[in-house]
Parts: C-alpha cells; sequence; structure tokens
C-alpha cells in the first residue's frame, strides 16, 4: 500500500465489513478435532438408548404393517375406486422431499462456495438417505408382489417385455436410485478424511495405553472399544493417510461430485411431480408442479434439518460449531421456499379462474372448501403463514421457536401431498364415480413406523460415525485465514 | 504411524470387485440357461399310458389332427380324443393287439385312460385354439412337428416372449388356412407369398393383442 492509498483510506475511513465468524468463542483447530471426534468415542449416553429404544419400537410398526401388507395384499391399505394413490404416494413424496436438503447443501451451496454448509452438511447428507431409504418403502410395496418389484427395471427376460419407459412413475426409478446412489456416495466420500481421524486416534490411545481410572473390567472394555474402532475405521477410511496428493484426489472427486449432483437436486423432485402433471387430471396437469414441488422439497429438507439439528446442538454442546448465523441462514432459505411455496399456492388458484376450465375451477375451489377442506387449512397456516416469521431476527433467534415452527413446515408439507394427492382423485370430471379416502390403521402404523426407522439409523450415524466434516469446518474458521481481513480484525492466536 | 492392516490388504477390495463381477456374470448366465422355460420346459416327454405314435397315425397314415383333436377349430380349448375315438378304428384294426389292451380296458370299463398332459398354459393366461388355427397359425408353430414324433415332447418354450414374437410379427408364421393342417407344408420363400400373406393379415383383420389384458384377463 503507497502513500496515496493509505492518505486516501485515513480520509474516506471505509466502515467495517462485520462477518460472524462461522466458528465463535475463538476455538482452536485441535478443539474441533476433539469436539467432532469425542462424540462417537465417549461412552454412549444415556439418552441415546433412551432415543434408540423408543425409535426401535416405533419402527416395528413399519414391520409389522408390511408384514400384513404382503401377507394379505395392498388392499389393507385405505386405496379404493377412485382414490388409487392415498398414503402411499403421499409418504413417498413427503420423505424424498425431506431428503432433498442434503443435496442442495453438499452440492449447491458447496459450488456456490457457502461456508456456512460445512458443520451442517454432513448430518443433512445422512439425513437424505435415510429419508431416501423411508421413502422408497412406500411405492416398493405399492407394486403388491414386491418380490416382482425387480421388473421396474429393464433386465432382459423371457417375457420379452420391458418397463413403461413413457410412464413418470419408470422415471421415478432411475430419478430416485440415481439420487440414491449419488447420495451415498457424496457422504460416505466427504467422510473418509475424518474416518481416518477417527483411526489415528484409536491407534493413538492403543499405544500410549490410556486405560486407566475405571476397574480393571471398565478398562478393559475401554481398551477393546478401541481396538474395534481401530479397525471399524481402518476399513471404512481405506488407507487414507492424509497425503497431499490424498487430499488433491479428494478435493476434484468431491468438486466432481458436487458437480454430478447439482442437477439432481433439480431433476428428481421435477420428475416426482410429473408423477401427478403427466396425468390429465385436473389440479394436477399443471405446468407450476416442477418449480413448486423442488422448491416445497427444499422447503421441507430444511426444516427437517432444524428439527434435528437443533436438539443435537442442544444435547452434545455444538453452540460454537452451529452458530446462530447458521440458523439464520436456514430459517430464510426456510423463509424464500416457504414463500415461493405460498406463491405457487395463490397462482394455481388464479390459473384456475383465468384458465376458465370449469374442471379445474372446481379442483381448486374443491381443495380449499370441499370434503377436505381441514386439509387444505392445515397445509396452507404451516406452510405458507409459518415461515414468514422467519423475517423476525427475534423469532429466528429463539431455537426453541425455531424448532417448533420446523415441524409445522413439515407436518404442512405432509399435508400439502395429501391435497394434491387425494382431492383430485377424490372428485375428478363425473360426480358418480367421486368417493371419500380414509387411511387404515396399516396405512397409520406403517406410515408412523417409518419415523422410528429413520430415528434408528440417525442414532446410529451420530454413534459411529463423525457428525461433521473436521477439516472443512477448520477452512472456515477465522484462523485458517490468519493474514486475511477478518484474522486481523478479531481471529484467535495465529 | 504404524499400518494397522499389513500391505497384502491392498488387494483386497480389488480382489473382491472381480469376485463379484465372476459371480454375478455366472449367476446371470446359469439364470439365463437353466431358469428360462428354454430350458425348463423343452424337451419334456413323458412316458404315456398308451404307446400312441404320432408319427405313426398323423405322420405315415395322415390322419387329419381333427379326426381326434375334433374341437380345436371350433373351441377355445383343444381335446384329447375319448376312447371311442381310438375304438373307431381299432374294434377293426389290430383288434388283438396286446399293446391296445389299456384301449380295450377303457372301453369296456368307461374309465377314461390317464394320458399325462403335457403343453399346458399358466392359469392366467387365456389362450383360444379356434381363433388361431382359423386364422392360418397352425398346429406345429407352438407343437413343433407331431407328425414325426413316436413320443411327443414339449418342442417350444411357450414363454411369454414366445407368444408376443409372433403377435408382434403375425406376417412371419400365418400361411394359407387350408394349409394350417399340413403339417409338412413348406413356406415359399417368394416376394409373392410374402405380399400374399401381408394381404392375409389385412384382409382378415388378424390384430394379435399386445397389451395385458389381450391374454391375461
Amino acid at each position: 500500500m503507497d502513500a496515496t492509498q493509505a492518505a486516501l483510506l485515513a480520509k474516506v475511513q471505509p466502515a467495517e465489513l462485520y462477518e460472524q465468524p462461522l466458528v465463535t468463542n475463538n476455538r482452536d483447530f485441535n478443539w474441533v478435532t476433539d469436539k467432532i471426534c469425542r462424540i462417537v468415542e465417549t461412552k454412549t449416553p444415556t439418552w441415546w438408548w433412551i432415543c434408540m429404544a423408543v425409535a426401535l419400537m416405533t419402527a416395528s410398526f413399519t414391520g409389522l404393517g408390511l408384514l400384513w401388507l404382503v401377507s394379505t395384499g395392498v388392499g389393507v391399505w385405505g386405496l379404493a375406486n377412485p382414490i388409487n394413490w392415498g398414503w402411499a404416494i403421499v409418504n413417498f413424496v413427503f420423505w424424498i422431499g425431506i431428503g432433498h436438503a442434503g443435496t442442495l447443501i453438499s452440492a449447491v451451496l458447496c459450488l456456490l462456495k457457502q461456508g456456512w454448509r460445512t458443520s451442517i452438511n454432513r448430518a443433512a447428507e445422512a439425513m437424505t438417505i435415510f429419508a431416501v431409504v423411508c421413502a422408497g418403502i412406500f411405492p416398493l410395496f405399492h407394486v403388491g408382489r414386491v418380490w416382482y418389484a425387480w421388473w421396474l427395471f429393464p433386465i432382459p427376460n423371457s417375457n420379452v417385455i420391458w418397463p413403461q419407459f413413457r410412464s413418470p412413475l419408470e422415471w421415478d426409478v432411475f430419478a430416485v436410485s440415481t439420487y440414491g446412489t449419488v447420495s451415498v456416495l457424496f457422504w460416505y466420500m466427504g467422510m473418509i478424511p475424518d474416518l481416518g481421524v477417527l483411526r489415528d486416534r484409536a491407534v493413538q490411545r492403543l499405544n500410549k495405553g490410556v486405560y486407566e481410572g475405571g476397574g480393571a473390567i471398565a478398562n478393559k472394555l475401554a481398551e477393546g472399544m478401541d481396538l474395534f474402532r481401530k479397525n471399524f475405521y481402518a476399513i471404512l477410511a481405506m488407507g487414507w493417510r492424509n497425503a497431499g496428493n490424498h487430499w488433491r484426489n479428494y478435493e476434484m472427486a468431491y468438486l466432481v461430485l458436487a458437480g454430478l449432483s447439482t442437477p439432481l437436486v433439480l431433476s428428481v423432485h421435477t420428475i416426482v411431480s410429473f408423477d401427478f402433471a403427466l396425468a390429465v387430471l385436473p389440479g394436477w396437469h399443471t405446468t407450476i408442479f416442477p418449480p413448486y414441488f423442488v422448491a416445497g422439497a427444499i422447503f421441507s429438507g430444511f426444516g427437517m434439518v432444524l428439527t434435528l439439528m437443533l436438539p443435537l446442538r442442544a444435547l452434545y454442546g455444538l453452540h460454537d460449531l452451529i452458530t446462530q448465523r447458521h440458523i439464520d441462514n436456514m430459517c430464510k432459505i426456510c423463509l424464500g421456499t416457504g414463500s415461493i411455496v405460498g406463491y405457487a399456492y395463490i397462482m394455481e388458484f388464479f390459473i384456475a379462474w383465468y384458465g376458465a376450465n370449469p374442471y379445474e375451477s372446481f379442483a381448486f375451489i374443491n381443495r380449499a372448501f370441499g370434503q377436505y377442506w381441514w386439509a387444505y387449512v392445515m397445509m396452507f397456516s404451516c406452510n405458507v403463514f409459518t415461515p414468514q416469521l422467519f423475517w423476525f431476527k427475534k423469532v429466528r433467534a429463539n431455537a426453541a421457536l425455531v424448532w417448533i415452527m420446523s415441524i409445522f413446515i413439515n407436518v404442512g408439507m405432509w399435508f400439502e401431498r395429501f391435497v394434491i394427492t387425494v382431492t383430485s382423485l377424490a372428485n375428478d370430471f363425473l360426480p358418480s364415480s367421486w368417493g371419500y379416502y380414509s387411511p387404515t390403521m396399516v396405512d397409520i402404523l406403517t406410515f408412523f413406523g417409518t419415523f422410528g426407522l429413520f430415528s434408528v439409523l440417525f442414532l446410529l450415524f451420530l454413534r459411529f460415525l463423525p457428525l461433521m466434516p473436521i477439516a472443512e469446518v477448520k477452512f472456515v474458521m477465522p484462523q485458517a485465514d490468519p493474514h486475511g481481513h477478518h484474522g486481523d480484525q478479531k481471529g484467535g492466536q495465529h | 504411524m504404524a499400518n494397522v492392516f499389513p500391505k497384502w490388504v491392498n488387494t483386497i477390495p480389488i480382489k473382491v470387485m472381480v469376485a463379484i463381477i465372476l459371480i454375478v456374470t455366472a449367476v446371470t448366465l446359469g439364470v439365463t440357461y437353466y431358469a428360462t422355460p428354454k430350458y425348463t420346459r423343452v424337451g419334456y416327454a413323458p412316458t404315456q399310458p398308451v404307446a400312441f405314435s404320432h408319427a405313426l397315425h398323423s405322420g405315415q397314415l395322415e390322419i387329419d389332427c381333427r379326426y381326434c383333436h375334433t374341437f380345436v377349430d371350433r373351441a377355445a380349448h383343444s381335446n384329447v380324443p375319448t376312447t371311442q375315438v381310438c375304438m373307431t378304428c381299432h374294434s377293426m384294426v389290430r383288434k388283438n393287439d396286446p399293446i391296445l389292451a389299456p384301449i380295450r380296458d377303457s372301453y369296456e370299463s368307461s374309465e377314461p385312460i390317464p394320458w399325462v398332459r403335457i403343453h399346458k398354459t399358466p392359469d392366467y393366461v387365456y389362450f383360444n385354439h379356434s381363433v388361431h388355427v382359423n386364422r392360418g397359425i397352425s398346429c406345429m408353430e407352438c407343437h413343433g412337428s407331431v407328425h414325426e414324433m413316436d413320443v411327443v415332447q414339449h418342442t417350444k418354450s411357450f414363454s411369454m416372449g414366445f407368444c408376443l414374437e409372433c403377435h408382434r410379427n403375425p406376417e412371419e408364421y400365418i400361411r394359407p388356412p387350408e394349409e394350417v393342417y399340413n403339417l409338412d407344408w413348406e413356406r415359399p420363400d417368394t416376394e409373392e407369398f410374402n405380399k400374399e400373406v401381408v394381404g392375409f393379415v389385412h384382409d382378415w383383420k388378424v390384430n394379435p393383442p399386445q397389451s395385458c389384458s389381450g391374454c391375461h384377463r
């Protein structure tokens, strides 16, 4: 900086740009490693066992429901003419939608260089994969004879027939299986360096022999656990040595995967929306469906991330890693996508009137004021009014309130899928074929059980895998950039 | 830091991958060959209660198929003849031959001969014999050269693909209606004949169903 510039700066006195750091309280690198690793290394907390027991019990409902269905037939669900798509499709779209936040955070926000993604992306990706697992159950068992489900894939067979390639349901098979595969790859590959860290820490403890303090049995047990960790993480880390070329390949592969999965964020729910939009039913046959579904999916996905991350932050004391800035950003994404969804609801009504098609107009008036008006009220109030509260900083700063609202968002998004699926089928062109749909006990058991299944998988993830990408969190710390502007202003000891 | 696993472990992933590829290939080939109707059904030739020879009756003596299978051109089901049909000839021809003793016993006792069924479409398939033979599909398209068999055997796969191959290209299998029961007929390989067959398909409104409900009613 020469003298002229210095003089100019002194004269202008530029305002200091304050950016809230992504890791607060001036933590050092070692603290981050320790914090994240200790989640899986310390003794299993009591709340984990309680949650696991409850989750397993709830998950058994799904098992029971599916057993009932397979041994009896699809008739045990509440599906009947004219409503042949009921909760099964509602639940499928609901879970798949939740899965969308994972890819958005890991791929789109990665390409956009959003530093705040780092402390939530691992958990969001895990959530995505487990949500896809839950989603897949419903169409899989809806086929009826689930042992023939492999016919969904184009495999040459002695019947010389192929799946119906013109059907969006078949596109779903490819969209969802691609999405599941890429999400698993992304998740696993991102974990490799952290698995290496966990392995090395176990090896270090074993070499030092730090098993003292407890009784003889407790010490032996701790050593045995570390032996297990050493081998378990060594297998999963696939020989990761933290070498320069490992990191170079890793970064490149991560970027390539991010590029590959970015279109998937848009394509999967677009294709899911085609299940409806390509039919000629009033209320389904609209071009607004793809963008509206994608926005809704991201909306519900971020709702679920908030639902999961806020309790975790409190339970594990992660306030320095998941800061108010993270919560603010997630709330703002909910606000943005929730507003798009609200706009779509209103625009659908406008087009129904503007299009001057009596069936279309009826479909929408029937949605709001017909036999399922209560579902519409639930949907509209949860999805349109709830996120609007996120305009207020005070609301966003109240973690308990944000958590409750995130649950409202997902309740509302479930009702959205219910309204779309059921109202259009129940009252279509011919009044003589109208009907009313109610779920059966089996529907209810199967659906609520999936929350248990999801929780079981997520709890296992918490206990055995690194919750956050350690290295990536370190990249975005003020200390990682000691010579930069922020480092000068308020960076830690470097 | 010392390695957790010895060096040879590095080769495990590639070995596992090669093993998976080999196993998947072997299973695919095995299933394709051993678990499809081409293998499971073709060649089935059970011993019948009476050593009836189609080669003799239909081949040498040139008895028309419909002499015994009387309903084939009038009903969905093609019947197996009753003992009485056998006795129309065998009450006079070879009337004391010991090989025909079961026929005579059956005729006297009115107990039908327990012929062993060879060709069977599954319960969920609707198949009509009459519509096929009356529109130029010969017996042998499905049953093979029965007139050359001493013991009848299953010669075609009867898989769904087998049905569909003809339903998709009927002009390749249709013959003039008067040749349907002539199992020695040879399809002329001429441009003129091919045109004629296409004409049959058009004139007779042959429109074999390819939709699911065409056969799975």
